[in-house]
């Protein structure tokens, strides 16, 4: 439109003022109650990483927001309403192109670095398979509690190798701790998703899927599987608790008195398992 | 103004459209008035009493008479029903009977052939109480996951003489009783379910009555 008016500069004026006031206010008032909080380090991680792309994408949200409406305002069609034609085609503006180019790539060259970087930090409460490559570094000084997740349709048990092998229908953490999850699975694929602990983990059966997470204070999360099951995958959920350290030493030692009975009958550990066909189902 | 044939054309286009709405009407109906039936708990003098029975294979004339099943019965193994929704009273001690007449299956997680969330952590197995059974012979779960609950059911011996063949099934033949006690929680829909996988001609057993609400699993009615 040829009226004299700088109409790119009005939007990207319209744009800076609206990116001042909001990304603060998005970063810093609704980005802290994004998902899954802070019940864990890695938990506390991925907040901060989604409070990153929010700041990033808000910016160019708006971008968006702001040109079509003003577009809708201005360029709208006006009373009397006169004959529909295109408006000048637009060609060969070669520094809007070069900036755009450069702009985007740049964004997503720094979010593929910084979600790199994040993930191999201390792999972000995920499962990294049999071997990961993502271990905290605490990992390597102070050797984590280890529980493996059991998963067969349709419940989660937890067995703790460094406890007398002894399996749990429920699980307890004590408070301030590094622990490795081993996930596995007894039958279809499941999925170990403790919610507020920012840990997800597929359950494969045969597999050994290995996730860390280090636990802060008391806390309670929920446990569901992420993985469509079965007929009764949606009720395939627990309830977990992180306690402190005594009060989970307590926990553990009644857990293997209850428990003693099953767990004579318990197969050796074993990273994964690999039960027989039942006579019945073959 | 229509004429004559567009003015019948026109009626037989919304006598067509009002039916077809009555009809999708009285769909949605009957599908959200359609409960499945449900047994109720007997109160008795000695408490609550929940009979049950579990079957190699349901009745002959069942859609599916090959299919592994539970089944509520009275007291006298009589009155065999085939529903799997149970009504108990909340906040109450409920004594559990099943009569177990199917044979063994053997578990994938050995942990589970301990019982759980019952009164005492025990059950009676022919009147014999015990905690745990041997995972290979156990032929049935019964467990309601969010009260805590489940009883390794163990099933009649491979050399059983007189195994019953399709429910109902008199109590002259081969069966185990097993017999417990548990609390109910507040009011509410719970699942319950067995853990063995246990469908005949399915892999690993996982399929058929097990993925199919009426057989292996169903709901306590908590009221």
């Amino acid at each position: 439109m040829n009226d004299g008016v700088n109409h790119f500069r009005r939007v990207a004026l319209l744009w800076l003022i609206a990116t001042v006031i909001l990304t603060p206010i998005v970063v810093l008032v609704l980005a802290p109650g994004m998902p899954p909080g802070n019940g864990s380090v890695e938990a506390s991680g991925q907040v901060t990483d989604n409070t990153v792309l929010l700041g990033l994408s808000t910016p160019v949200a708006l971008a968006v927001i702001v040109f079509t409406g003003y577009c809708l305002a201005v360029f709208r069609e006006r009373e009397p309403a006169g004959p529909i034609v295109d408006g000048p085609a637009l060609r060969g503006h070669a520094t809007i192109q070069t900036w755009w180019l450069v702009v985007t790539t740049a964004m997503v060259l720094f979010l593929a670095a910084y979600g790199s970087v994040r993930l191999l930090a201390d792999g972000s409460g995920s499962g990294q398979g049999p071997n990961p490559i993502a271990a905290p570094a605490a990992a390597s000084t102070d050797p984590p509690l280890k529980v493996q997740v059991i998963a067969q349709q349709w419940m989660f048990t937890f067995r703790f190798p460094g406890y007398g092998n002894v399996e749990t229908n429920h699980l307890e953490l004590p408070a301030n701790t590094l622990v490795q999850f081993n996930v596995t699975s007894l039958d279809v694929i499941h999925s170990f998703w403790a919610y507020q602990l920012g840990v997800k983990a597929d359950a494969n059966p045969g597999i050994d899927n290995i996730a860390y997470v280090t636990t802060k204070g008391p806390l309670t999360f929920n446990i569901h599987c992420a993985e469509l099951c079965g007929v009764w995958h949606g009720y395939m959920f627990d309830t977990g608790h992180v306690v402190s350290k005594a009060a989970w030493n307590t926990w553990i030692q009644q857990q293997q008195q209850q428990f003693a009975p099953a767990t004579k009958s318990l197969d050796p550990y074993s990273r994964a398992y690999f039960p027989e066909p039942t006579r019945r189902g073959g | 103004m229509p004429t004559g044939g567009s003015a019948k054309r026109l009626i037989a286009t919304i006598t067509a459209v009002a039916v077809v709405c009555v009809a999708i009407g009285l769909y949605i109906g009957l599908y959200l008035t359609n409960v499945p039936g449900s047994a109720a708990a007997t109160q008795t003098s000695s408490g609550v009493q929940l009979h049950l029975a579990t079957v190699a294979a349901a009745e002959t004339t069942d859609a599916h008479p090959t299919w592994v099943s539970y089944y509520a019965v009275d007291a006298n193994d009589r009155n065999w029903r085939h529903v799997t929704t149970f009504v108990l009273p909340a906040h109450s001690l409920v004594h559990v009977t099943i009569y177990q007449f199917d044979g063994q299956s053997g578990l994938r997680n050995p942990f589970i052939s301990q019982a759980t969330g019952t009164i005492g952590g025990n059950f009676q197995l022919n009147g014999k109480t015990i905690s745990a059974i041997d995972p290979d012979a156990a032929s049935h779960i019964f467990a309601i996951p969010q009260l805590g609950v489940s009883v390794p059911l163990e099933g009649i011996p491979d050399s059983a003489k007189n195994p019953c063949a399709n429910a109902p099934c008199p109590l002259s033949t081969d069966h185990e009783t097993i017999s417990f006690t548990f609390r109910t929680g507040a009011k509410g829909l719970y699942r319950w379910q067995c853990f063995v996988p246990c469908a005949a001609g399915y892999i690993y057993g996982f399929g058929g009555p097990m993925q199919t609400v009426g057989y292996m699993d169903g709901f306590i009615k908590v009221v």
